[in-house]
């Protein structure tokens, strides 16, 4: 006991001196002065030499960074064209751009054959690309080839699973190794491994695939695809779910999910392991091992009480009713909950490891969904839990205007998306910058062939930077930009000046006498930039001296005498407004510049002054078409109508030819058109502007004298005389049955624009901006628009 | 020394009770004198030198070499070759990371070492100057961590950027033997220049199995997206030179050309495009005949002519960057710097932290095949797209290039996103210039929703005293077909609001709140009884309004539910003579404000309001006991960037028994201290942002010749 005493004593003694003479470093940093300091001493040292440390490479071999032995970079170029091929393609290897420079981008599909039955969705892919714009039958045109041969579906348990795929495709004189080439697959792989193998050799060929595999996948050349279902709409698709905003998401659910239950296999790690977070209350994950042929056989203790719970609750109940939903990996990394999920407004809560993103190349999902870790789910509660309720509303919008922009077709999914991403790597330099694709309208309605600078679209003034507080507007405003500090990235706001676009339809050699006070009243705004007349008749437009004298230059474009023609985007037209205007229109210089002011205001909306309205009508189960009086509007006439020169590039460039021939082909249809589109892309009604003149229902006539009578376009609701030159034959008596038909033929356009779009884009207003003191008691004096008020 | 103590004493019970008690106060006695001699030893030996020189403890005072050398055996492992699939969930160990309410991951820096081989040569240079700024760069930010058991990221000290300075297989060895190296996982190396004579590769070399790798100039074929970080080729003149900002405008060259030892093929067709256009096109080269003493590296000569480098590169628009034997080029840190747009002419290069960055907005990219289209192609840019790429370039060198520091932080928050993917930082707080982010306009509402009718409004009355009128207010509010509840907020400690029995019976739910403390506030607070979006604001007095005007007033608001819908409008003015704001409620042409004595809003600005507002505007508000509805105003327009709507003709407000808002404004002082407001709100915000407009809502068919009967809303404007 003693020497143990001793020991002890010793021991405290020498640790005591060791203490004192070694340690005191250790010991001032951890007993005595903890904390602060001892984090500041274990940081990188700051070395006493370290300004004479040398730089990691030399500075001039880093301006001249070449070797002379190195092959010449075409030598380079050849030699990677062949080293990267199949499975390492990417589009400047394995694509041969050239095909597409003549033509540009025209895809090609191959002729089917009779006794090869294709699924429902691949006959949707296939009419996608045939009604297309980008569809040519011509094979030697073509910058893309889209095979006859369903290979959506490559499990080869599946009875659409098509054999000897290899022997086929190699039988095709176009084949050429894949090489431009587009496959497209939905299911890979079988049980048990669900493999990426496709069971045939794609080659160079691009693949469009659901549930891609991070690994296999080709960056920059194969493109990701959700899984979508044999019921997937072709065009329109459904609206999401998402009908208001709220900031605390009332919603029942904070997360769920509802689904199988593997027990053993590939993605059962996953699946197995969801029931863990089930709390019963905000959390409902529910899983069941029902399913397959002999699942009772590999049962295990908790399927039976699992499955009870889960007939408890209803798959689509849940979804409309939280706030997050989990996507977990099934058997294949995609599933068709990401786009149930999407729809619903429900944020998708990913758990599947590798699985590269549908459409990742442009997609922003991470404002959109929450991309969690299968080997973390017990942390998604609370980290979904920690979202801040603002971002949760920003992802529930961005969810939605995904859905509509890119997911709610097979249109939207293969025609828009996929050809768009393709497109774009056609000509790097004039591509959608990822701003484009995320943000509202989305990609496809941001056409780069326009420009690809953001100020010329009607959509992102407000993102790019507020209009700085002094603008033209507001003159009186106009020192504070002395006392604001403005930033260099000066706002950005529509154009200050608009052109004036008159349609000229009427036979006459010399001028009407409409036309003349219509380009006078015009030329009278201050923010009137030039005058354009689209001279639409076969006969030459009288010369120039025969035009009024204006302050603003006056410039005679020769139409093709098409319909369309009018939206067609003119070089000329140099302003992001436009005042289209038909030659009968009358208006004022008051109501131009009012109505310009207004759209300033609204620059992705058109505005204008007579309206039409659209209903539902329920009788002839079909949408019904009124240009009478009404509590509401849907329609701007383009006969006097400000909206951006954007929309004519839209109306040219992105709809399909077949509408435009549809416009062509019918009277007074391409008003409706244009307010369709307008309408599709920014899904809000257009506006209307107090009009000093007051309309009647005055009989439209049918001006035929121009053409061989199918550029019908009357006056709009206008309160115009007569041309002088109108055909004999419409004389009063029948105007009145020229009026029906022609409401009839406005009917059928409408009905025949929502089964080409799949749904009616058009939304109703309710309202009319006047200017602030119209008609109020109070002196004219003070008013700025007086004139509005004149009876 | 209080720490000492406690830890002294928790330990000493502990030990005692182990003793037979005779020999207790024995034991106790010897503690205390070896407890005694401690703390007086501490302090006698450490206490003055506390005060003295703790400056010295923080900063340690070695040289770089005097770090220890570690030799590495010949037969020392070496580590597998990088591997080519590995992704996030196969190759790291995200379980290190964990959980964290920061969302913040930790990296620990080994400590420096010097390594030799067998023979005692050195594998490597220590350390650069660069990798030291970098290390340094870490080890002062958040991610930084000195312990290593609870770090998720490792950092070796091992500088590898420049792949050439260095021994392959020794360094591979250093790395094998690093403590916690577990075949790389959870491993950052950073390397700038991959690769070597004679093949180049586009990754370093070093066998370095699951590391992650930061690297410069990456191919896609040996970028592992979503597990590498592509990085920039740090530029060291970015230190030495200063080149201001130089605004967007016209510049003498639309084309340069500034890299040396290009390959002769490049170059002879960049002079053919010289050829072609002329002056414009300006290719520089190595001088020749510099005299001694002038750096190679800071003059380009063009024939004769000679140029500073890179100053240069601000005389043009745009600015070549062409692959060298390697992807990643210095040069276009350089060119970015000069707010020169790249012209990338590198097929399948990973452009510098591209998994974050737009690089659309910011150069331009063209295939190599295409370069003698080249000058076709940027003459197709819009000018005012150039302008913006030039600020665009700029704003990514200040921000990602411009220092070992921001390419460190950069690479470490797209790792830290990664892990965190929603705490991730936005697209637009990684891309968007500071100026567009101060200036630009995230609305919160930004999907055009048009919400159902069904919904309707909550009315919110606040209200103190003023009970008869109230009761008014409720029964004509009542009488509106959307209303879906009213909510008296009773403001008013003092007195208790009456009896259910009294108040007026009405058709919708009828709720009262009992607030706090009287304050102006307490009408925009978020109640979890509004349960829709539509929220009525209205005042007590207010009596005059028709039921068709306000169902009209909320019709309106659905079909702009993202702004402020109200019936009296005011203006802002920019008063000349007193250089400063004017509030305005004369019968003018313009408004920029509603009251929100009757304003239509979506339920979200009431959160705003309440827990949003910048600056002290709220509790401002409650003191002065006015302007709340400036406030509001302001903060819509702010988030918005939109204008209010105002519905309907100018009324008299005004009520036979309570003073009406009209009433009040046309007291000087209160339009005084309204005017102070403005200008109080407008230097808190930083901006004037209300918005002028010349219009308001009217019915469609609103004084037209058309039947009353037949107009929607036929009871407008009435008084």
């Amino acid at each position: 006991m003693q020497t143990r005493k001793k020991h002890i004593f010793l021991t405290f003694l020498a640790s005591w001196l060791l203490l004192f003479f070694f340690g005191g470093d250790q010991l001032r940093r951890f007993t005595f002065f903890s904390g602060r300091k001892a984090e500041a001493r274990r940081n990188w040292p700051s070395w006493t030499d370290r300004s004479l440390l040398k730089s990691f490479a030399d500075p001039e071999e880093l301006q001249s960074d070449g070797d002379p032995s190195l092959p010449s970079p075409r030598a380079r170029r050849a030699a990677r064209l062949s080293v990267y091929k199949n499975s390492r393609c990417r589009m400047e290897t394995c694509f041969d751009f050239s095909r597409c420079k003549k033509h540009g981008f025209k895809v090609f599909t191959y002729p089917r054959e009779r006794d090869q039955p294709i699924s429902e969705s691949y006959g949707k892919i296939l009419a996608s690309v045939e009604r297309s714009r980008y569809h040519t039958p011509n094979p030697e045109e073509a910058c893309l080839f889209i095979l006859s041969i369903d290979t959506l579906d490559r499990d080869h348990l599946s009875g659409q699973y098509v054999r000897n795929v290899d022997e086929k495709i190699r039988s095709f004189p176009l084949w050429n190794g894949g090489r431009n080439h587009l496959i497209f697959n939905l299911y890979s792989g079988t049980w048990p491994n669900y493999t990426e193998d496709l069971g045939f050799d794609i080659g160079q060929a691009i693949l469009a695939k659901a549930s891609f595999y991070t690994e296999s996948f080709r960056p920059g050349f194969d493109i990701s695809i959700p899984l979508f279902s044999k019921d997937h709409p072709q065009r329109g698709g459904e609206r999401g779910w998402l009908y208001q905003d709220s900031i605390h998401p009332k919603k029942k659910y904070l997360l769920v999910f509802k689904g199988k239950r593997y027990l053993t296999g590939i993605g059962s790690g996953t699946r197995n392991a969801l029931h863990h977070i089930h709390n019963g209350k905000d959390i409902i994950s529910l899983t069941t091992c029902k399913h397959g042929k002999d699942w009772e056989k590999h049962k295990d203790t908790r399927c039976d009480k699992d499955n009870v719970d889960y007939e408890k609750f209803d798959y689509q109940e849940l979804l409309h009713n939280s706030t997050f939903c989990i996507v977990p990996r099934g058997r294949r990394l995609g599933s068709f909950r990401f786009l149930e999920a999407l729809q619903a407004a429900c944020i998708p809560v990913l758990l599947s490891d590798g699985w590269e993103l549908p459409f990742a190349e442009v997609i922003d999902w991470g404002k959109a969904a929450v991309v969690g870790n299968e080997r973390l789910l017990l942390q998604i509660p609370s980290a979904v839990r920690c979202i801040h309720p603002e971002r949760v509303l920003a992802f529930q919008q961005q969810t939605q205007f995904l859905w509509d922009a890119y997911f709610s077709s097979v249109d939207k999914i293969h025609l828009s998306g996929l050809w768009q991403i393709i497109k774009d790597r056609l000509l790097p330099h004039r591509s959608r910058s990822r701003f484009l694709w995320n943000t509202l309208p989305g990609g496809l309605l941001a056409l780069p062939d326009f420009s690809t600078h953001l100020g010329d679209f009607p959509f992102y003034y407000l993102q790019r930077g507020r209009t700085p507080p002094a603008l033209a507007e507001h003159s009186k405003l106009s020192a504070c930009h002395n006392t604001y500090p403005l930033p260099a990235f000066s706002g950005s706001s529509p154009s200050e000046k608009f052109t004036a676009f008159i349609r000229a339809i009427s036979p006459s050699i010399s001028l009407s006498q409409p036309i003349l006070r219509l380009i006078q009243a015009v030329s009278g705004s201050q923010y009137c930039a030039q005058i354009l007349v689209l001279w639409s008749c076969e006969k030459p437009p009288p010369p120039s001296e025969k035009w009024p004298q204006t302050t603003v230059p006056l410039t005679i474009i020769q139409g093709r005498r098409k319909l369309s023609d009018r939206f067609f985007p003119y070089a000329a037209i140099q302003t992001d407004a436009v005042l289209s205007l038909d030659e009968h229109t009358s208006l004022s210089t008051s109501e131009v510049d009012f109505a310009f002011v207004v759209w300033r205001s609204f620059p992705e909306r058109i505005v204008g002054f007579p309206t039409q309205s659209h209903f539902w009508d329920a009788e002839q189960r079909r949408w019904g078409y009124t240009s009478k009086w009404t509590n509401e509007l849907s329609i701007v006439l383009t006969a006097a109508a400000f909206y951006h020169r954007y929309y004519h590039s839209l109306f040219t460039e992105y709809l399909p030819v077949g509408l435009r021939e549809l416009v062509d082909g019918l009277a007074a249809c391409e008003d409706i058109l244009m307010n369709v589109l307008v309408a599709a892309v920014t899904k809000l009604p257009p506006i209307k502007v107090t009009q000093r003149k007051q309309y009647k229902e005055t009989v439209p006539q049918q001006v035929g004298g121009c053409k061989d009578g199918d550029a019908g376009a009357a006056p709009a609701g206008g309160q115009s005389p007569l041309p002088q030159h109108s055909p004999p034959a419409k004389v009063k008596g029948t105007a009145g049955a020229a009026g029906s038909r022609r409401i009839s033929q406005q009917q059928d356009c409408l009905n025949q624009l929502v089964d080409w779009f799949g749904y009616m884009p058009l939304v109703s207003s309710q309202l009319r901006l006047d200017p602030v003191l119209f008609k109020d008691q109070v002196s004219v004096l003070r008013k700025k628009y007086p004139r509005l008020e004149k009876p | 020394i209080m720490c000492a103590s406690a830890k002294y004493n928790t330990r000493g019970p502990a030990l005692i009770p182990r003793m037979k008690t005779k020999h207790r106060i024995y034991y106790i006695t010897l503690f205390s004198i070896v407890l005694l001699g401690l703390i007086a030893t501490g302090v006698f030996q450490f206490w003055p030198h506390s005060i003295e020189s703790s400056s010295d403890w923080t900063i340690e005072k070695r040289s770089v070499h005097d770090v220890p050398v570690v030799k590495l055996p010949a037969d020392s492992p070496i580590p597998e070759r990088g591997d080519l699939s590995c992704r996030m969930h196969t190759c790291f160990d995200v379980y290190r990371c964990g959980f964290n309410p920061k969302n913040k991951i930790k990296v620990y820096i080994y400590s420096l070492k010097k390594y030799v081989d067998e023979y005692g040569t050195s594998v490597s240079n220590t350390i650069s100057r660069e990798y030291n700024e970098l290390l340094t760069a870490i080890s002062d930010s958040e991610f930084y961590t000195d312990d290593v058991n609870r770090a998720c990221l490792f950092v070796p000290s091992i500088d590898v950027l420049n792949q050439n300075a260095l021994r392959i297989k020794e360094t591979a060895q250093a790395l094998a033997q690093l403590s916690r190296w577990d075949r790389g996982t959870n491993h950052l190396l950073f390397n700038m220049l991959p690769g070597g004579p004679p093949d180049y590769n586009t990754a370093l070399d070093i066998p370095r199995d699951r590391a992650l790798l930061a690297g410069g100039g990456f191919s896609t074929w040996t970028y592992r997206q979503g597990y590498d970080v592509s990085i920039p080729v740090y530029s060291p003149l970015s230190a030495e030179v200063d080149l201001p900002e130089r605004g967007p405008g016209p510049r003498r060259y639309f084309i340069l050309s500034s890299q040396m030892a290009l390959h002769p093929e490049y170059r002879s067709e960049l002079e053919a495009l010289q050829a072609e256009n002329g002056e414009s096109v300006l290719i520089l080269d190595k001088c020749t005949n510099l005299s001694d003493g002038v750096p190679a590296v800071r003059k380009r000569c063009h024939k004769n002519q000679v140029f500073d480098y890179p100053q240069v590169l601000q005389e043009s628009t745009f600015c070549v960057v062409l692959r060298g034997a390697r992807l990643g080029q210095a040069v276009l840190s350089d060119v970015l710097q000069a707010g020169c747009v790249p012209v990338i002419i590198a097929d399948s290069y990973i452009l510098p932290f591209s998994e974050v960055l737009d690089w659309k907005r910011a150069s331009v990219v063209i295939p190599e095949e295409k370069m003698p289209e080249m000058y076709s192609i940027l003459q197709s840019v819009p000018q005012r797209q150039i302008e913006e790429m030039q600020r665009q370039a700029r704003w990514f060198w200040e921000a990602y290039f411009q220092s070992m520091k921001a390419i460190a932080l950069a690479t470490l928050q797209i790792i830290n996103d990664r892990i965190y993917p929603y705490a991730a930082i936005s697209y637009e707080e990684w891309n968007d210039p500071p100026a567009v982010k101060w200036s630009s306009v995230s609305n919160p509402l930004f999907l055009p929703l048009i919400p159902p009718q069904s919904q309707g409004f909550t009315a919110i009355v606040l209200t103190y005293d003023r009970v008869e009128s109230l009761f008014r207010v409720i029964t004509e509010v009542s009488k509106v077909p959307s209303l879906s509840k009213l909510l008296v907020v009773w403001n008013n400690q003092n007195k208790n609001p009456p009896e259910d029995s009294l108040w007026p019976k009405i058709r919708v739910p009828l709720k009262v709140v009992r607030t706090a403390e009287n304050k102006l506030s307490n009408r925009f607070f978020p109640y979890d009884e509004i349960e829709t979006e539509a929220v009525l604001a209205i005042d007590d007095d207010i009596i005059m309004l028709t039921s068709d005007e306000l169902q009209f007033g909320y019709e309106v608001w659905r079909e702009f539910p993202d702004r402020l819908v109200g019936y009296p409008g005011r203006l802002h003015l920019w008063d000349h003579e007193m250089n400063k704001w004017k509030y305005e409620s004369e019968w003018t042409n313009e408004v920029s404000m509603v009251l929100t004595g009757a304003a239509f809003y979506h339920k979200y600005f009431n959160y705003l309001y309440t827990y949003k507002m910048p600056g002290d505007i709220k509790n401002w508000v409650d003191a002065h006991m006015n302007c709340e509805d400036i406030a509001m105003n302001f903060l819509v327009a702010n988030v918005t960037g939109k204008s209010v709507i105002k519905v309907t003709p100018r009324k008299k407000f005004k009520c036979p028994e309570c003073t009406a808002i009209d009433g009040l404004s046309l007291d000087q002082t209160h339009m005084v201290e309204r005017s102070e407001c403005i200008n109080k709100f407008a230097s808190v915000f930083g901006t004037m942002p209300l918005k002028v407009v010349e219009h308001r809502a009217d019915p469609v068919l609103y004084k037209d010749d058309f039947p009353e009967k037949l107009k929607s809303f036929p009871n407008i404007g009435s008084l």
